[in-house]
């Protein structure tokens, strides 16, 4: 009975454990298999530990790689500076409205993401009201364009992925303890004492989730590109799937997403380490 | 000297516009909010607004507002390619929501409930799918089909949704199940139910909401899904898919349409199911103490 009971986890965990294995774990293996492989498409590709496949890769995308990364950090942290004024303000000045505007964040996820960037490449068309007033403020030349350039871009990933920093740092805000702000109000604190000293670092490990959830698949899409971008925005994901569906290249393009893959590694590696260890700071500077 | 400017000052904040800068200065953060919102909310107007756009002559979007027509909401299922990608969606959505759903529910209960070898390994198993960018996870089943000369079509398609659909539900059910009140269980097990009556008449109903979430939650994954989809779809095509091949020659009008209905639908269903729970808590609370 009991050794029947010690089963009873593995059981519950069997269907779900094999179907990510099998095709998300196993897959990585068939990935990196196939980018050391040589030859073409016609004529079949056959195993030969071709490391030259990642080096090709590399050096031919060298400023696609630049511009995923420079195009996805600003997207995030503009999307940042965007999410965490409004979630406090949904979290902790709302009041009955609190659901109401809750709704109104995650309501883009109602509509097709394609959709979505289709209507703004309808709002930052060349002709639209939007970019009329763009021009009128010379934040734009008289005769220049929104689409087709990179800000076409950022503004797409920024809205697109503004969500999935909104709803954690949300959520950090949400489980605060309204009676520490108060503490440090009593302790005379000025308000932005008690923001930087209170608020943000509690709601710290929202920010680092948030920016993580936000930078990584920002810097894998192509889509904002293919839509919004123009001739010189091409991100590394646009490279990817032009490799695999369109020249079937796979080899090379395998590599390629191993390198980019291996790269948001180490980008978040390094990132959680600053960030983590300044999270901690924070820690223990409110013990001491 | 300093009594004059005193009074100058309070010359100055009984003026119009430093009332108006001081009111500025109280609210900026709700007025942020407000604009931020805003922002969030164009572009699904936009989307509403272009389903009563004349659109060209092909009857296709044309990026800009030339004329006003319902034509497109009369003709809303006119369009054989978009309807029929749509039905594609829709049947994919639910069957992998349906396997997605039960098999991630099981992990959640695994995970919160057993004390297991593994347990460090699974977690990372989960997480990991999450954290990876989609072009990858396409990228990598795709050369697994490949490899093994798999055929690209609704089953990897299946495949690949249900695949990075279980890492949500285990996260939505798991944090319902943390929450969970165990003697509820007990009580019935003293009572004499057996392990799987209780599990259907105690813990599943209690669940539900939670399970309800990442069932809601799986579907709409699946219906928005596009990148992964791009790598295994073979010929067969989805919603997404369809706009995308659509956006490089012209877009149907009733795209905007089917849109926003499927935006409508999915807002009535979620207010239905927050006024059902509001309802629910209400009876809770009336409900009297079960006497002691």
């Amino acid at each position: 009975m009991t050794a029947r009971r010690r089963l009873v986890p593995y059981g519950l965990l069997a269907p779900g454990a094999i179907w990510l294995a099998l095709f998300f774990v196993i897959p990585m293996y068939f990935m990196g298999e196939l980018a050391l492989r040589s030859g073409t498409f016609t004529e079949g590709f056959q195993p030969a530990f071709e490391v030259s496949n990642f080096s090709d890769a590399l050096s031919g995308n060298t400023d696609q790689f630049v511009r995923s990364f420079v195009y996805a950090g600003t997207a995030t942290l503009i999307a940042l500076l965007i999410a965490y004024p409004l979630s406090y303000a949904i979290a902790l000045r709302a009041g009955r409205f609190k659901l109401l505007l809750l709704f109104a964040v995650v309501a883009p996820f109602f509509t097709t993401y394609l959709i979505r960037t289709i209507a703004w490449k309808t709002i930052l068309s060349d002709d639209s009201p939007a970019v009329s007033v763009l021009q009128f403020l010379h934040l734009v030349p008289e005769d220049g364009r929104v689409l087709a350039t990179g800000a076409a871009v950022i503004a797409g990933l920024t809205y697109n992925f503004l969500p999935f920093m909104i709803l954690p740092i949300y959520a950090s805000l949400d489980r605060i303890d309204t009676s520490l702000i108060e503490a440090g109000k009593d302790l005379y604190a000025s308000s932005t004492q008690t923001f930087l000293r209170v608020t943000l670092p509690i709601t710290a490990p929202g920010i680092v989730a948030g920016v993580l959830l936000t930078f990584i698949p920002a810097v894998g899409d192509y889509v904002n590109a293919e839509i919004l971008g123009g001739t010189g925005t091409a991100m590394i994901g646009n490279v990817i799937q032009s490799l695999y569906l369109e020249q079937r290249n796979y080899p090379e393009a395998a590599a390629l997403s191993f390198i980019m893959m291996l790269a948001i590694l180490a980008v978040v590696l390094v990132y959680l380490r600053v960030a983590g260890s300044g999270a901690f700071m924070g820690d223990d500077e409110e013990r001491s | 000297m300093e009594a004059a400017t005193a009074t100058t000052a309070r010359h100055v904040s009984d003026s119009m516009p430093a009332r108006a800068w001081a009111w500025l200065r109280r609210n900026a953060l709700m007025i942020f909010a407000g604009l931020a919102v805003v922002y969030m909310l164009v572009p699904i107007l936009v989307i509403g607004l272009f389903s009563f756009e004349k659109g060209n002559d092909q009857g296709e979007l044309d990026f800009a507002w030339d004329g006003f027509s319902i034509e497109y909401w009369t003709d809303a299922f006119g369009q054989t390619a978009v309807n029929d990608s749509m039905i594609t969606s829709l049947e994919l959505a639910a069957l992998t929501m349906v396997v997605a759903t039960v098999i991630g529910t099981l992990m959640a209960m695994a995970l919160v409930r057993y004390q297991f070898f593994g347990r460090r390994a699974t977690n990372l198993l989960i997480i990991l799918p999450m954290a990876t960018p989609e072009i990858v996870i396409g990228a990598a089943l795709l050369s697994l089909f490949i490899s093994y000369n798999f055929e690209l079509g609704f089953t990897s398609l299946f495949i690949a949704h249900v695949m990075f659909c279980i890492s949500f539900v285990v996260v939505v059910v798991r944090s319902r199940l943390i929450g969970f009140d165990r003697s509820i269980e007990e009580a019935a097990a003293d009572l004499g139910a057996k392990p799987l009556t209780t599990f259907r008449l105690i813990t599943l109903p209690l669940l539900a909401p939670g399970i309800m979430a990442a069932a809601l939650l799986a579907f709409a994954l699946s219906l928005d899904d596009f990148v992964i989809s791009n790598f295994n779809s073979g010929t067969t095509v989805t919603f997404p898919l369809y706009i995308f091949g659509a956006s490089l020659r012209g877009i149907p009008v009733q795209v905007n349409v089917l849109a926003t209905m499927l935006f409508a639908v999915t807002v009535l269903a979620i207010v239905l199911v927050l006024w059902q729970q509001r309802k629910a808590e209400q009876m809770a609370a009336v409900r009297p103490d079960p006497e002691v």
